[in-house]
């Protein structure tokens, strides 16, 4: 039997309690707070690193802490050339990540092997891991990666059952 | 010019082992004419002649040509302020010649890339390994037979490579065309390319080095 309750509570608390539902509120908490694992490999770092200065503050959107421990990290922004070699070894790190996880790839070299059409460059980091978010340039204006982690917070925002949801690595 | 007179006094220390100096653009260039002595040659440029710094080692494939690999040493001297080029031939069959770790420690770095990229073997090498392809990668990817977009490889649990897709490429500009839509067409294939063949042919006679050494592959037959 199902019963209709009136939510009722004590009218003092009246402004201070927001009702909502609890994926949207989810959903709010992780969009705010995305602490990034930078994948530093290559000059698009410089560009990461500039966008996590005082300028562009990347701070302002919640990636205040650039955690370099992937237990500790939502977002992994892989900024740079991924060789064959350093293939391996990104993909180790992204697996130990916790759920729920992002990825953005940064640059043309991350998201699709960039200039290098060789033998030694993985042609885009999305063959190793799954990737929320491309960010074109050569390097990408830190502007650019505001508005991927922009892009990505409006992913976050739209995940629906963000507590049930399993996700697929 | 000082350069050139530290290139005589090498001369007529070795004879007939090291060529005539030859310039090129002001920079001197000598040629050993056996690798297995070039420990010897470099110990007494260190020592003798002051050349401390070793700047580069590097190694040409003359795919095509007998001798196939030329190692190039860059020697320079701070108290002279002389750079001097020193090069060798080494055949394909033998593919190996003595380190100059023992003279230069940073040679070390040098000829661990060589051998990654070309195949080059040091004798007397401390630790010739492979420094930037991973141990147990089969090909060596700086040989001019070796395709620029890669072979796909696989090492379990160490590395991987896929080809790369070039999609019609090298991209390898046709040099002289009257504007850029002639020089860099959209999709080409070199092997089957009618300007680029000519070009190659015509190219390989003329472009040849300070030491008679023509650059670029050898003879290539139209299909």
């Amino acid at each position: 039997m199902q019963t209709h309750t009136e939510i009722s509570y004590n009218s003092k608390v009246e402004g201070d309690v927001v009702h909502t539902r609890l994926d949207s509120a989810i959903n709010w908490f992780r969009k705010n707070s995305l602490w990034p694992m930078p994948m530093g490999l290559a000059c698009c770092a410089i560009e990461l690193m500039a966008a996590g200065a005082s300028r562009f503050d990347i701070a302002r959107f919640g990636s205040e802490v650039m955690r370099f421990s992937p237990r500790q990290s939502d977002v992994m922004i892989v900024a740079g050339t991924v060789t064959y070699k350093m293939a391996t070894a990104l993909r180790r790190i992204y697996e130990q990540m916790a759920e729920p996880k992002w990825v953005i790839a940064m640059g043309a070299c991350a998201s699709t092997g960039g200039m290098y059409r060789s033998y030694a460059v993985l042609q885009g980091v999305d063959r190793i891991v799954p990737v929320d978010v491309y960010v074109a340039g050569c390097p990408p204006r830190p502007e650019a990666l505001l508005d991927a982690l922009i892009k990505l917070q409006g992913k976050v925002a739209r995940e629906p059952f963000a507590s049930l949801q399993k996700r697929v690595a | 010019m000082p350069t050139r007179e530290l290139a005589q006094q090498l001369k007529t220390r070795f004879g007939d082992l090291i060529s005539d100096p030859a310039e090129f653009r002001g920079e001197i260039t000598v040629t050993l004419a056996d690798a297995n002595s070039i420990a010897e040659v470099c110990a007494h440029a260190k020592k003798e002649m002051g050349f401390d710094y070793l700047v580069d080692v590097s190694s040409v494939d003359n795919y095509g040509n007998d001798p196939r690999w030329t190692v190039v040493y860059h020697l320079y001297g701070y108290g002279h302020h002389c750079h001097l080029r020193l090069k060798t031939d080494v055949s394909e069959e033998v593919s190996e010649l003595p380190t100059v770790t023992g003279v230069w420690r940073t040679a070390d770095w040098h000829e661990r890339e060589i051998y990654d990229m070309m195949g080059i073997r040091f004798r007397g090498h401390p630790d010739l390994r492979r420094i930037l392809m991973w141990e147990g990668y089969p090909y060596f990817p700086l040989r001019k037979d070796f395709p620029l977009a890669g072979k796909p490889t696989v090492l379990p649990e160490i590395a991987f490579t896929f080809s790369a897709p070039l999609d019609g490429g090298p991209f390898v500009t046709i040099a002289g065309g009257k504007d850029s839509t002639a020089r860099e067409p959209r999709v080409r294939v070199p092997e089957s390319d009618d300007v680029e063949l000519t070009a190659r042919l015509e190219r390989r006679q003329d472009i040849k080095d300070v030491h008679g050494h023509s650059h670029g592959p050898g003879t290539v037959k139209k299909k």
